[in-house]
């Protein structure tokens, strides 16, 4: 105990002292700084997924084969640390010279000049609109898409069998979803229809919010949308399933994780995305018991989409050579050798294999999504709102303030959090 | 130092000049063996401390770059409800661990019974959790408290008790956790207690005994009263233990942002973890080193009023 809390003050001890001296030992690339003459050049590049590890080093492989000149080293941070780490990096100037970015934290990186914009005139047409969008901040792109995910409701069929109720079909409605929960809700066996989750927004509440017609954040991130009537019909959805027992209580849903439920044959509909597929082909118990449909509609049909992106550091010796690697890693090539070992590739049209990978799911319901997909909200500094949001909303989970009321003071809250960005 | 050079340098006779060189290398050669800690501790405590102080006086955004702010993050502090919500939670974690100091005399003094068999498997026992990893007793632990499908409900369920969500209700949340923190402490207060009793002379023992005191009474009038130099100790180290109380909580309720999901994390919430949250999740360095600043002041107030109330309990010898 003693010795863990010390290590956390450490950390933070660690990062004033690299701030203290800000020049840093650099990333490894920095130390060559070749002006002119195109010598070798070893880029870094900071990933945070250990499966795709592998994938990456094989496209910096490719990329070194076309431009012999250039080396590129793969980093790998466990998600866990990743976004410390990279603060602390970029605080002491020693960022890695390209690196993963995601939603929540682009317009951090962006607006306090971490990142390098893109200058050259690039055909972002070939990667879904709301994604560029995500990564275009004052007008100026600044990473291109690598991957991206949407959302859907993976279903136990033995569940459903069982409880005589139809598989989801293409275009239904929230009425269906609401009475197919109601039916598959089994109280003496422990079974609900769903889990109204609460701490992953991206897979529940963003979703039903777009649904309803309202938003989370105006167009312009200058104004919370949580007082929006429309938005709290989003929230509702949620809260009003676990009034009707139709979902697990907040509590149980604490114990035990609606992913640990839906595994146990515990929930009949599970909100998920895309990267789902990995666990529930791999996990005994849903591998033949799982199918995969499109979000309900409600007012009208939507997902959020999301994806990473490639970025570079504004302080890079070599921005020449980060650009062509990040330009590589957008382009149709890489995105092809992404699709057979990795998740969805941004890049239209070459999704093919990753379809095809898992015969026994649908998986095209995730590409079709796309069509009608919202973009992931974001601010300047979305950490702190997102914080506000479970901290306001568990309240209206447990039932102890009515939605309205959270919702209220959480636009309040988010309001007084986006005057200071 | 200096006082020795100035001595030196009036007109004294050779002898003391020469007694006063070889004291002079003798103070550069201890200077030189605790060089290294003292550096050590100078560049990577001492250093950071004044910084994080320096830094509770800014605004200081994610990437550095700060704006003096003055007091503005400690005006800030005292009127934060989650900054006194957290003080609370961490004082009452405090208290009751403290509380629990006795519980390890007792098992200690059963340890140290003599001829007692299989005294080393107990004491493996008692201290296996203190060299497990933190975040390891925690995940088991989460387990074991779990509502619906934890071991402790089902005993219960078998005496046919309905047991709560132990960490997911607020009416129950912190109880658990000290539980938590009381058996994994309980290993390493043992030991030393352990020690206390063991470096206790037997000569005590045998006068009182034959004074006619029994076993009770020899623990309660020799045992307690020699050992109080070790519960001083034992209890400054746990009160500093317990405020700084972060990994426990981060796993158990739920780890990192997620945890705030569940409903009894107001009752859970520490003062480190919301420096956490506030250092390394929303971007608010300059108020995190406030609230670091304010337990540090808190932690050396109360170490401070230990040393002086020692005078009143402890007996040396």
């Amino acid at each position: 105990m003693r010795k863990w809390t010390r290590v956390g003050a450490g950390v933070f001890g660690a990062i004033v002292a690299l701030s203290a001296c800000s020049s840093g030992t650099g990333s490894g690339a920095g130390t060559q700084a070749p002006k002119e003459a195109s010598g070798p050049v070893t880029l870094s590049y900071a990933v945070w997924d250990a499966n795709q590890k592998p994938v990456m080093e094989e496209l910096a492989a490719e990329f070194s084969k076309a431009n012999p000149t250039v080396k590129v080293q793969v980093q790998l941070t466990p998600w866990a640390d990743y976004w410390t780490k990279l603060k602390a990096a970029a605080t002491g100037g020693a960022a890695p010279d390209v690196f993963w970015m995601n939603g929540p934290n682009f317009q951090l990186y962006a607006s306090n000049g971490v990142i390098r914009p893109i200058e050259e005139q690039v055909d972002a047409s070939v990667y879904p609109k709301p994604l560029v969008d995500l990564y275009t901040y004052q007008g100026k792109l600044y990473g291109l898409p690598k991957d991206m995910d949407t959302i859907g409701v993976w279903y136990n069929k033995t569940l459903f069998d069982a409880a005589g109720v139809p598989y989801p079909k293409d275009g239904w409605t929230w009425t269906d979803f609401q009475q197919a929960a109601a039916k598959l809700t089994d109280a003496g066996k422990g079974v609900y229809g769903t889990a109204a989750q609460l701490g992953s927004f991206q897979e529940y509440q963003y979703n039903t919010i777009t649904q309803a017609g309202g938003y989370v954040i105006s167009p312009d991130g200058r104004k919370s949308g949580y007082d929006d009537p429309k938005t709290i019909a989003g929230l509702k959805f949620w809260t009003d399933l676990i009034t009707a027992k139709h979902s697990p209580d907040l509590k149980t849903m604490t114990d035990t994780t609606p992913l640990q439920l839906f595994e146990a044959g515990k929930i009949a509909m599970y909100w998920g995305g895309s990267w789902n597929v990995t666990e529930f082909s791999g996990n005994d118990y849903t591998k033949d018991k799982v199918d995969v449909a499109p979000l309900p509609k409600g007012e009208k049909q939507a997902t959020i989409i999301h994806g990473v992106a490639n970025v570079m550091s504004a302080k890079t010796a070599h921005p020449a050579e980060a650009w062509s690697f990040v330009k590589f890693l957008g382009s149709k090539q890489a995105a092809d050798l992404l699709g057979k070992k990795g998740p969805i590739p941004a890049y239209t049209g070459t999704q093919g294999d990753w379809v095809g990978a898992h015969p026994e799911f649908k998986l095209q319901t995730f590409l079709d999504a796309v069509s009608y997909a919202a973009p992931f909200p974001v601010s300047k500094n979305t950490a702190a709102w997102n914080e506000a949001e479970l901290t306001q909303l568990t309240k209206a989970w447990t039932g102890e303030v009515p939605v309205e009321q959270a919702a209220a003071t959480l636009a309040a809250t988010m309001n007084d959090l986006l005057a200071k960005e | 130092m200096t006082l020795t050079t100035t001595r030196s340098g009036a007109a004294h006779a050779a002898p003391v000049k020469g007694k006063d060189r070889s004291r002079r290398s003798e103070a550069l050669w201890g200077l030189a063996f605790i060089a290294p800690t003292g550096l050590g501790l100078a560049v990577f405590y001492l250093w950071p401390v004044l910084q994080t102080a320096y830094f509770s006086l800014t605004e200081w955004g994610a990437f550095g770059g700060h704006t003096w702010t003055g007091f503005d993050n400690y005006l800030r502090l005292a009127g934060d409800p989650e900054v006194g919500q957290a003080l609370r939670n961490t004082l009452l974690y405090t208290a009751l661990g403290l509380a629990a100091i006795p519980l390890a005399i007792v098992f200690a003094a059963l340890l140290n019974v003599k001829g007692l068999r299989g005294v080393g498997a107990y004491r493996t026992l008692f201290f296996l959790p203190v060299v497990t990893m933190p975040v390891a007793i925690a995940m088991v632990w989460r387990w074991l408290y779990n509502g619906d499908y934890g071991l402790i409900n089902h005993l219960l369920a078998l005496v046919g008790l309905d047991g709560p969500n132990w960490v997911s209700d607020p009416a129950t949340a912190l109880y658990a956790l000290v539980v938590v923190g009381v058996w994994s402490s309980l290993g390493y207060n043992l030991i030393i207690f352990l020690a206390g009793m063991q470096a206790i002379p037997k000569e005590y023992y045998e006068a009182a005994a034959i004074d006619g005191a029994g076993p009770i009474r020899q623990f309660f009038k020799v045992t307690v009263p020699l050992l109080s130099p070790t519960a001083f100790f034992v209890s400054v180290v746990s009160v500093i233990g317990s405020l700084q109380l972060f990994d426990l909580v981060y796993v158990m309720s739920g780890s990192g942002a997620a945890a705030r999901a569940n409903p009894a994390f107001p009752r859970l919430q520490t003062v480190v973890q919301l420096f956490y949250d506030r250092a390394f999740v929303t971007n608010d360095r300059g108020y995190a080193a406030a609230i670091v600043m304010m337990l540090l002041v808190i932690i050396i107030a109360l170490t401070v009023l230990q040393f002086r109330l020692q005078r009143r309990w402890v007996h040396y010898g």
